[in-house]
């Protein structure tokens, strides 16, 4: 019992994903960060197995680093799902595959396009403006397919993860609480799907000039005055 | 020149060559007893797995001799499991509190168990589960913290030390390991709470229960649970939830033990008999019904005002 959607819009990438974490019909927790951070403009939401969920995350976690720390530039979102993909295709092959299922999202800063990659656990991959895993599935993949079009702005893009979250707390018989964040060209924000208008204040959070964390920088080599 | 060579080397207790008799490997001291009970570990200390069955499957081989997921109930190896363990953060530092009861089917193997292992002076680990697999690898645990605080000559935090235990039962994931465990603790960070079980989840949380019974310890648990609480209230709140769970769950039982954890260390409350507290308890309710019904029927009533 588990869900979590992406969309993509013009210069951005929406993730989202429930918080819930517990053990056949005990909901031990409903405050579990399920969307790990992987760089400055990339993100995944996980589930599955409970155990090979979070081991597998920080798998990835630090194979992303450890490419950023080697190149000084992150891995890129095409790039990113590639290895992550083969990475569960030889894990299904071997003895204890990894059982989980993630949207990767992230945003290309060469091309400035954001990017939605649907996994499984078997090491399928699709590249989609718009996924769900999880029980969402059910209930608001027409959701999304009715009200989503290209190239939407901000605020229509969370207006559409919206209806979704309604369909799922309207026709799902679990509540779950949600977890969402925006990847754009200044990194990753956190948003508040439980606000009123999320997007105002997403924008008011913001400092007027934004810095993006950059961990490791590349070493500077030239002249300098 | 080989054959003296093979005799100067000294045997690896562990390795499994093709052709090598069978009981030579046992004959290592090693092997057996001397390691205080520690047999995978070799002579650096360091882990060398675990013995698991020698079939294609282990774990399927379990599934079929153990009653543990209960996909065989009939199964001759009864595992003993079957408990109520609670753990909650409050203002005042960290309450565990757990039940004693072992049992092994429908019998009860023992009503004086303890269900919380002291790693050290500042954590507390909590079985639920199998018994064998929690204890071992909690004292290993244990061993483990010691050895990161002569390394790192600073404590170990809860986080860390939580983390060792769920790599080790996430190594042997899917092989029978049964345990829902809660480590808990004072570090830099304050008081903090790790749910570890034997699917390799490990999560951070103000308060949780384990075991058969976790369902009865909620329900008295998240009712009267808050931030403010005060020690005793606390004590009092992890004691009730216990009561309850032993009260209805028939695999709970005989008697609390209740701890305390502080910024100083864990302290030792008391151990309670559950039969006593839950008619104890009952007694009370009563006594409080009938003070509170009299009283305003007293009052109501213009005779008794009048006399």
């Amino acid at each position: 019992m588990e869900c979590s959607f992406g969309i993509t819009g013009k210069d951005y990438v929406l993730l989202c994903s429930d918080m819930a974490a517990g053990r056949s019909i005990v909901r031990m927790k409903s405050d579990e960060n399920k969307i790990k951070t992987l760089g400055p403009h990339l993100a995944m939401a996980y589930g599955g197995e409970p155990g090979d969920t979070n081991n597998f995350a920080e798998f990835v976690e630090r194979n992303m680093r450890l490419y950023h720390i080697r190149n000084h530039y992150p891995l890129l979102p095409e790039a990113a799902s590639a290895w992550v993909r083969r990475t569960l295709a030889e894990s299904i092959r071997s003895k204890h595959p990894y059982a989980v299922n993630l949207l990767l999202a992230g945003y290309d800063t060469t091309t400035c396009k954001p990017h939605l990659y649907w996994i499984d656990y078997l090491g399928t991959k699709a590249v989609v403006p718009y996924a769900a895993h999880g029980m969402g599935v059910y209930v608001s993949l027409s959701t999304m397919d009715k009200w989503w079009f290209n190239d939407m702005n901000k605020r229509e893009g969370v207006e559409v993860l919206k209806k979704c979250l309604d369909e799922v707390k309207k026709r799902l018989t679990v509540h779950f609480n949600f977890n969402c964040i925006l990847i754009d060209k200044d990194g990753i924000h956190k948003i508040n799907m439980d606000s009123e208008d999320p997007i105002s204040e997403f924008e008011a959070s913001q400092p007027k000039d934004i810095q993006v964390e950059v961990p490791n920088p590349p070493i500077d080599v030239g002249v300098t005055a | 020149m080989n054959s003296v060579l093979t005799q100067i080397q000294p045997s690896n207790p562990h390795s499994r060559l093709e052709g090598e008799d069978e009981f030579e490997q046992y004959t290592d001291s090693a092997s057996w007893g001397s390691m205080a009970g520690f047999g995978n570990l070799n002579r650096t200390g360091g882990v060398m797995g675990m013995d698991v069955p020698r079939v294609s499957n282990p774990s399927a081989f379990l599934d079929m001799h153990t009653d543990n997921m209960s996909a065989n109930p009939d199964a001759k190896i009864k595992i003993a499991h079957g408990t109520t363990t609670l753990a909650f953060r409050f203002k005042g530092g960290i309450i565990v509190a757990v039940d004693s009861r072992a049992t092994a089917g429908s019998y009860i193997a023992s009503g004086t168990v303890k269900k919380v292992i002291e790693i050290n002076k500042f954590l507390l680990g909590t079985m639920a589960g199998g018994a064998a697999d929690c204890q071992y690898w909690e004292t290993y645990l244990g061993m483990q913290c010691r050895l990161y605080e002569l390394r790192n000559k600073e404590r170990i935090s809860v986080a860390a030390a939580s983390k060792i235990l769920s790599n080790i039962v996430y190594q042997y994931k899917g092989m029978g390991l049964s345990m829902g465990t809660m480590v808990c603790g004072w570090d830099k960070t304050g008081p903090c709470i790790f749910y570890v079980d034997d699917d390799g989840q490990r999560l951070k949380g103000d308060l949780f229960s384990v075991g058969s019974g976790s369902t009865f310890a909620y329900g008295v648990l998240d009712q009267g649970y808050k931030w403010d609480l005060t020690d005793e209230e606390a004590q009092e709140l992890g004691r009730r939830s216990i009561v309850a769970a032993g009260h209805r769950d028939a695999y709970s039982g005989n008697t609390c033990n209740l701890f305390h954890v502080k910024q100083e260390g864990w302290d030792f409350i008391g151990n309670y008999d559950i039969n006593e507290l839950w008619y104890e308890y009952e007694n009370k309710k009563k006594a409080d019904r009938e003070s509170a019904t009299a009283a305003p029927a007293a009052a109501a009533s213009p005779i008794a005002v009048d006399q």
